[in-house]
């Protein structure tokens, strides 16, 4: 794999990461608990495609075949996305999905910041992008956390569960594979960010009176496009009128 | 003052087109209008969500996905300045929302029709909110001040929102076949309740009169009706679309397009209840409702607890 290929797959993975996380907050719209947050989960997911769609941008410039950012976005089968697996779980409950997005988000944080480093011009600049939208997205994850966490019994005991069972996809997201190691020196080796993710995690999971679970056995694959069976279901109805009607223009 | 002086100057502020402002004093049934009216109107925004939001997931492109939810989220924030403009008049949305679940409270029936395939997204932005701004344009000038200033607001948005469902009919009518054919079912199912949007003919309409007396109503629901029709005709036959009416002709000596007659038993049947998605959308809403109720608790007891700390910082 040369440095090319290697840093058109690693916008699919930005790129997937952002599609499949919009997509999910989409099925939030007119399901929110207060209008202002159905408003708000709207505008995160708005961020999210929007990020998706930069990356694919740029993904189809590095293959040079032609192709648009919808021909990646929507053309591809389950095993051909990157996405980490932590993205495409469903929602569950509004602490679940709160509790995700504080996963992601503090990860995604800590990545941007050092991507909008890279010696690739335009990978940094997409980065720096990104990195203003998503530091919002975290703010607002994390404080719903502590307030959940400390608002009452059930919205503790609703936002610890979630913590219990998203945590076995925490490591996916640091993961690496011969797509990071080709582009050692161009992004950073994700390991590296791990110790300043948890530190940012324990510090809301802290003050939220939540608590990590201990020996946890963790999933991984994402990023190599093996996924959980809820990809595929949100690529069906994502893709459908694609598939339906390839020969449409939209 | 007393109550008939009061009334006097309330009279005189309507005459001289001066805006009723919420400390002004108003007549009691000025003000249930007014609360009914602009509550209707929130929740018509709100409901409104649910069929578009059926087929963000399903949007073929990402550009289409944005422009949707821009959209959406755009209905959504009208929702709210048009509850905090209620709020004005001394009721609060929780009882707004208690109104709507419980039947007291009406929204619009054109979203009692389904969204059956993506034309009727383009259909819903170009006829729906075509019909919707004719509407609000004419509310711009209505006596209630609050109201009135958050219908200049609105409308800025509104426009975005046609151009965004004809751009969709556009491309449909540009497309293949299928989506040709897509294109003119949406139009066949949206274009007499889009009509319907305006309510019943003047001579029947319950609350016209009353309205217009006190220019909540400035202009009657048959003259915004006709001027909806005259610009959606052409609109229509531009590209290619067919107005689904036998009886559609243009009268040369009025310049009005003249339209056949209006099924208003329907329109009667979907404010009663029985339009095709009349259960789903309320089930949809309160449980949306029930479901959030966990958080929103969660949300309060936090404020409380936060402020009783604050309070012990300052005291200790
Ligand atoms: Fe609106
Ligand atoms: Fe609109």
């Amino acid at each position: 794999m040369d440095t090319k290929e290697a840093l058109y797959n690693y916008c699919l993975r930005l790129g997937d990461n952002n599609l499949v996380l919009g997509q999910r907050l989409a099925e939030w719209c007119s399901n929110g608990p207060i209008l202002e947050e159905d408003l708000a989960m709207t505008n995160l997911s708005l961020d999210h495609f929007g990020q998706a769609e930069f990356m694919y941008e740029y993904a189809a410039e590095l293959e040079g075949k032609g192709r648009t950012c919808d021909d990646i976005a929507f053309k591809r089968n389950e095993r051909e996305y990157f996405n980490a697996l932590i993205t495409e779980q469903p929602n569950g409950d509004f602490a679940f999905t709160m509790m995700k997005h504080l996963l992601f988000s503090a990860f995604a944080q800590h990545l941007y910041e050092s991507l909008s480093l890279s010696n690739d011009k335009r990978l940094a600049e997409l980065s720096v992008r990104a990195l203003k939208e998503i530091k919002y997205h975290f703010r607002h994850s994390s404080e719903w956390i502590v307030r959940l966490g400390k608002g009452t019994q059930e919205s503790a005991m609703r936002t610890q569960y979630a913590l219990n069972e998203l945590w076995m996809f925490t490591a996916d997201l640091f993961e690496i594979n011969k797509i990071d190691e080709t582009l050692i020196g161009i992004i950073v080796d994700s390991n590296e960010l791990f110790p300043a993710w948890k530190k940012t995690i324990e510090t809301v999971l802290n003050t939220a009176n939540i608590k990590i679970p201990e020996k946890v056995h963790m999933l991984k694959g994402g990023y190599n496009g093996k996924h959980t069976e809820h990809l595929g279901h949100l690529l069906c109805e994502m893709q459908y009128l694609q598939r339906a009607y390839p020969n449409a223009k939209w | 003052m007393t109550e008939e002086d009061k009334l006097k100057r309330f009279n005189i502020c309507i005459e001289q087109d001066e805006k009723i402002e919420p400390k002004d004093w108003m007549p009691e049934q000025y003000r249930k209008t007014m609360i009914r009216q602009i509550s209707q109107h929130a929740h018509s925004e709100v409901i409104g969500m649910q069929p578009e939001g059926n087929w963000v997931l399903r949007a073929p492109t990402l550009r289409a996905k944005k422009i949707l939810l821009a959209k959406i989220q755009d209905e959504g924030g009208h929702g709210l300045y048009l509850y905090s403009a209620a709020e004005t008049l001394g009721i609060d949305r929780g009882e707004m929302i208690k109104q709507l679940h419980e039947g007291k409270a009406k929204y619009s029936s054109i979203f009692n029709y389904p969204a059956l395939t993506w034309a009727d997204i383009g259909a819903i932005g170009w006829l729906v909110d075509g019909a919707a701004i004719v509407n609000q344009v004419s509310l711009q000038r209505t006596s209630y001040g609050p109201y009135a200033r958050g219908m200049v607001r609105i409308c800025k948005e509104e426009s975005f929102h046609q151009r965004q469902g004809y751009e969709i009919m556009v491309t449909m009518m540009n497309g293949i076949s299928e989506q040709k054919k897509m294109a003119q079912d949406a139009m066949d199912r949206w274009w007499w309740p889009a009509l319907m949007m305006f309510g019943p003919p003047d001579g029947e309409s319950v609350h016209t009169k009353q309205s217009m007396q006190w220019k909540i109503k400035r202009e009657s629901n048959d003259v915004l009706r006709q001027r909806f029709i005259d610009k959606t005709v052409d609109q229509a036959h531009f590209i290619g679309l067919e107005v689904p009416d036998k009886d559609l002709k243009f009268n040369e000596a009025t310049g009005h397009w003249e339209t056949g007659t209006i099924n208003w038993k329907e329109f009667h049947e979907v404010i009663n209840g029985n339009g095709p998605c009349n259960h789903q959308r309320m089930k949809h809403h309160i449980k949306a409702h029930n479901d959030g109720k966990w958080v929103r608790d969660a949300a309060l007891a936090f404020a409380e607890t936060e402020k009783n700390d604050q309070k012990q910082l300052i005291t200790n």
